[in-house]
């Protein structure tokens, strides 16, 4: 098992080089000088010559990006154009937000996904089954970004004014200001150091904060928030786990072992439970991993569509801003998540399929 | 990333006909293929929704009442986001199906002939992808070795990215527009479809009659274009259908966000972008245009899956 985790974490540490590269020469694609770019058509020389001697435009570009790969490693992704402020800072405002959709929209697609392919494998060919995947093919079919469009009119619109109405945009209803965890429990936390940012990242996820300081009000608020953005971002992934899990389970249930179960008695619940779908799990939880990638890209457009503050926004706004600063930090960092989670997916499924570690 | 490619990426290989596995049944490869595709419901609906789409494009120009351009200000009972007005349902007013636009343009005719925008780039995507993938796909899988390793550890580094953020940075550079987005896609999208590839290739070419055409000294280009290559598309056929769909969905995304197809030129997405702050006063101008979207994009994905049952040998019973 180590032996297999060390070549994982071989073929996946180029891969990281690889796109830092790739996003650090991509910036530098972008046509004309960086600092009419940045700073505008109107730049006097004075200004530029001061701009480049202060980002080392100056230097050759292998030292360029030496130098900021130096830099990412400890942390520091430059500076914002826009806002003045070190990128680091604003990833750690943002990042939080998006990881909380991610994992409460993987969470949905779960959820509903498995039982949904269970019981149109169970069902095989009934209506039931015909549903679940007619469901599953339009799922998967749809535009996210027009699924929550229509999503945020049926809750905020037509069903205003019910007990089902749901908030259209933001993450918490306007004037609430929740109190980070570490205040509620009286935590002393010193400005710098890496507590600190840790503390600072968890308290950024609205729902989690409140729901670990005990802030019910608050809490109850959010889930309200992140329910519309959460079941649009889980659309796709469900149809894809439910239509997983529905084909994983109908091959595991025609093999012999499964007739064997039945032949000696045991009852159809259990004969699903316990011998068929531990045994079809594993292409679905491999299928799991393999949606984060489609769930990274789909946060940017729920967020702009719900209006959350997370990473997709915050580059969206920074494309129409020119930002590169925030443009290039936030595209690596998406990339480096990418590449950690599904190193672990990885080194999972190794653990849940020994045949893997072999190959 | 569809259904079916979520699939294929777990068991690339699934598609690759087995010539023996055929060889009861009479007629080629592809005349089994069609029969079998013939026989499934889910194929056929696909066929039936791309086929519409594509009449829709191509005849979009009778179809459409009007100029997408054209402005309708000034005239009697036209009004900027005016609710669609079908004389059939007794409306009395210019029959204007899906209403007007915030520019008081026919919303109807800019639908119909924004099919002529993602049709054609979703073919030409997954047309250059699908050559570009073979050759990167082929060479890897045939050659092995470092230029096998190479080809592959760049792939690796494009998989790297989540494929629409990788689009979005590549789009912000090249400039937004259609033509840049047509190159993004392609570009995250190669990777893939070489991926696709070389597993096919690998596996087609200890076949027997790759080694037979080997040992008759045939130069190994030779052996690569006439015999590997051939039977080794199979899958990618498969792939390239449902990568229509999510070529469509690709730029449909980059589209709403503005980076896509630029304003007057009807899109879909970049339509859905403009409209997006009327959702809650004129909601029709938000259906339409995703509805089309969903159409197309059912009609590849079902159509892809109709395509990889028949061409599954799996099923071949």
């Amino acid at each position: 098992m180590i032996g297999y985790i060390l070549r994982r974490l071989l073929i996946a540490i180029p891969v990281l080089i690889g796109v830092l590269v790739v996003v650090f020469l991509l910036i530098r694609l972008v046509p004309g000088e960086p600092c009419t770019a940045m700073l505008g058509e109107r730049a006097t020389p004075e200004a530029c010559a001061q701009f480049n001697e202060a980002n080392g435009f100056n230097e050759p570009v292998l030292v360029q990006l030496a130098l900021y790969a130096g830099n990412v490693i400890n942390g520091d992704f430059g500076e914002s154009i826009r806002f003045s402020r070190p990128v680091g800072d604003i990833i750690i405002e943002r990042l939080p937000v998006t990881l909380e959709l991610t994992i409460a929209a993987l969470t949905v697609a779960v959820v509903v996904g498995i039982p949904l392919g269970v019981m149109a494998a169970r069902r095989h060919n009934s209506a039931a089954d015909v549903a679940a995947m007619t469901f599953a093919n339009v799922g998967v079919s749809m535009p996210i970004f027009w699924l929550g469009l229509l999503l945020a009119y049926l809750f905020a619109v037509v069903l205003l004014g019910t007990p089902f109405a749901l908030p259209p945009s933001g993450s918490l209803s306007p004037g609430v200001r929740p109190l980070p965890f570490y205040e509620v429990w009286g935590w002393e936390i010193s400005e710098d150091g890496f507590g600190s940012t840790v503390a600072e990242f968890i308290s950024n996820m609205t729902v989690t904060n409140a729901l670990i300081s005990a802030q019910w009000a608050i809490f109850w608020d959010g889930v309200q928030h992140l329910i519309l953005p959460a079941i649009t971002l889980a659309t796709i992934p469900m149809a894809i786990i439910a239509r997983m899990t529905r084909s994983s389970l109908l091959d595991v249930l025609g093999r012999d072992y499964i007739r064997t179960a039945r032949a000696k008695g045991a009852v159809e619940r259990r004969v699903v439970r316990r011998h068929a779908l531990r045994n079809a799990m594993l292409p679905v939880v491999t299928i799991i991993g393999l949606q984060l990638g489609l769930l990274l890209g789909g946060a940017v457009l729920t967020e702009t569509v719900f209006g959350l503050a997370g990473v997709g926004t915050a580059l969206f706004e920074a494309i129409n801003a020119r930002d590169f600063p925030i443009i290039q930090g936030f595209t690596v960092v998406i990339a480096a998540t990418y590449v950690i989670v599904n190193l672990l997916v990885d080194i999972s499924y190794g653990y849940f399929d020994p045949r893997v570690r072999l190959e | 990333m569809t259904l079916g490619e979520a699939e294929m990426s777990l068991r690339p290989d699934v598609a690759v006909p087995d010539p023996e596995s055929l060889l009861e049944q009479p007629g080629s490869v592809w005349r089994i293929a069609a029969r079998r595709f013939f026989q499934r419901k889910v194929g056929i609906a696909g066929l039936i929704l791309v086929t519409f789409m594509i009449l829709v494009a191509i005849f979009a120009p009778l179809i459409a009442p009007y100029d997408p351009y054209q402005n309708f200000i000034g005239q009697s009972g036209a009004e900027r986001w005016l609710p669609p007005c079908v004389n059939a349902f007794g409306c009395e007013g210019t029959q204007h199906l899906f209403g007007l636009d915030g520019n008081v343009r026919d919303f109807f005719s800019r639908v119909v002939y924004a099919a002529r925008v993602s049709l054609p780039l979703g073919f030409t995507v997954v047309i250059i992808t699908i050559v570009i993938g073979t050759v990167i796909g082929a060479i890897a899988g045939y050659a092995g070795g470092w230029s096998d390793n190479v080809m592959m550890r760049i792939m690796d580094v494009v998989l790297g990215f989540p494929s629409l953020i990788l689009a979005i940075a590549i789009v912000f550079v090249l400039g937004p527009g259609l033509r840049n987005t047509l190159l993004a896609i392609t570009i995250v999208t190669i990777p893939q479809y070489a991926r696709v590839m070389r597993a096919s290739v690998l596996s087609v070419k200890e076949v027997d009659y790759v080694s037979a055409s080997r040992a008759l000294g045939a130069p190994p280009w030779k052996v690569l274009v006439t015999r590997v290559v051939p039977n080794a598309l199979t899958p990618l056929v498969v792939l390239g259908t449902l990568g229509i769909a999510t070529v469509i969905l690709e730029a449909a995304a980059l589209g709403f966000l503005g980076l896509g197809a630029q304003p007057p030129t009807p899109e879909w997405g970049s339509m859905l972008a403009a409209e997006r702050d009327r959702i809650f006063t004129a909601p029709h101008l938000m259906i339409f245009p995703g509805l089309a979207i969903m159409i197309t994009v059912l009609g590849f994905n079902l159509m892809g899956d109709g395509l990889r049952d028949a061409l599954d040998p799996t099923l071949n019973k």
